[in-house]
C-alpha cells in the first residue's frame, strides 16, 4: 500500500510527465508544421529540429556526469555516483538518435550516409567510450571501488565533450560551421523553433534523470537491506562456543 | 513533398531510441521495487 507521500510523488511526477509530453508534442508539430523550410535542402533539413538538440542535451548529460564524478571523488557520498551513472546512461541513447537521424539527413544533401570526419569520429567515440563506462560498472562488485574507478572514468570520457563541439573549427569537416550564436545566419523562427525542440529534450532527459536516479537509489536499498538481513541470519557466538540454554540458567 | 519518408523514419528513430529506453528503466524499477518488498518481508518474519 502506497503511503500519502508516495502518492503524492507519483502525482507530480505524472503531472510533469504529462506536461513534458505536451511540450514533445508541441515542439514536434514546430518542428514540422511553424519552421520555414528551408530554400535548398527542402524537407529534410526539418530532421535538424531533433538531430541538433539530441546533440546538446547529451553534452547536458556529459557534464553532469563529469561533475558529479568530481563531487563523488571529493566527497565519497553515493549519490554523487547515483547521479553521475544515471546522468551518464540517459546521455548514452541520444547520441543514437545523433547518429540515426544524421545519416538520414546526410544521404540527400551530401550524397553519402557516413564519413569518417572529425565531427562524425569524434561522437561515435564519445558513444563509444559512454557504453565501455557504462559496462565497466558491471565489471567490479564492491560499490566503493566501482564508485571510484568509473568517476575516474568519467571524468576523462567527459574530455571528448568539447572536442566533438569545437571540431568542426579545428579541423575540415563536412559538417557545416554554427549556424547559432556568433557569426550564425539561422533564421529567426527557425532559432525559436530549434530551442523550443532542445527545452522539450531537456524535459524529457529531466524525467528520465528522475526515473533512472531513483533505480540507483533502490539499488543501494536492495544491498543494504541485504547487508542487515546476512547480520541478522549470522550467529551471535562463534562456531563452538554456544552456550547451552539449560547450562546458563 | 520529397525526402517526406525519410523524414518520418527520422522521427519514429528519435521516438523509437527514447521509448524503448524509457521501457527498459521502467521495467528495472518495477523489479526492483518488487525486490525491496520481498526483502522487507523476509526481514519481518
Amino acid at each position: 500500500m502506497a503511503s500519502p507521500l508516495q502518492r503524492e510523488r507519483s502525482g507530480m511526477l505524472a503531472v510533469e510527465t504529462l506536461a513534458v509530453a505536451a511540450l514533445l508534442g508541441f515542439a514536434g508539430y514546430a518542428a514540422l508544421f511553424i519552421a520555414p523550410t528551408e530554400a535548398t535542402m527542402g524537407l529534410i533539413q526539418r530532421i535538424f529540429y531533433f538531430h541538433v538538440p539530441s546533440g546538446w542535451t547529451a553534452f547536458v548529460a556529459f557534464f553532469i556526469s563529469f561533475f558529479a564524478s568530481i563531487a563523488y571523488l571529493r566527497t565519497r557520498a553515493p549519490k554523487w555516483d547515483w547521479l553521475a551513472v544515471s546522468s551518464a546512461e540517459i546521455g548514452v541513447p541520444f547520441i543514437p538518435v545523433m547518429l540515426v537521424t544524421g545519416p538520414i539527413w546526410a544521404k540527400p544533401v551530401w550524397g553519402i550516409w557516413w564519413t569518417w570526419d572529425a565531427r562524425l569520429t569524434s561522437t561515435f567515440v564519445l558513444w563509444v567510450l559512454y557504453v565501455c563506462y557504462l559496462l565497466l560498472r558491471t565489471l567490479i562488485d564492491e560499490p566503493e571501488r566501482r564508485a571510484v574507478v568509473s568517476a575516474v572514468f568519467g571524468v576523462f570520457a567527459a574530455f571528448d565533450v568539447p572536442l566533438v563541439y569545437f571540431s568542426i573549427w579545428f579541423f575540415r569537416t563536412q559538417h557545416p560551421q554554427p549556424v547559432i550564436g556568433p557569426g550564425g545566419s539561422l533564421d529567426p523562427t527557425m532559432r525559436n523553433v530549434l530551442l523550443l525542440c532542445w527545452a522539450a529534450m531537456l524535459g524529457l532527459f529531466a524525467i528520465l534523470l528522475r526515473q533512472r536516479y531513483r533505480l540507483e537509489a533502490l539499488r543501494y536499498e536492495v544491498a543494504r537491506i541485504r547487508l542487515e538481513g546476512s547480520r541478522r541470519a549470522e550467529p551471535v557466538l562463534p562456531v563452538g562456543k554456544r552456550v547451552n540454554p539449560e547450562m546458563a540458567k | 513533398m520529397k525526402n517526406f519518408e525519410s523524414l518520418m523514419v527520422a522521427y519514429l528513430a528519435v521516438w523509437a531510441i527514447f521509448l524503448v529506453y524509457h521501457f527498459t528503466v521502467a521495467r528495472r524499477l518495477a523489479r526492483l521495487q518488487d525486490e525491496v518488498e520481498r526483502l522487507k518481508d523476509t526481514l519481518k518474519q
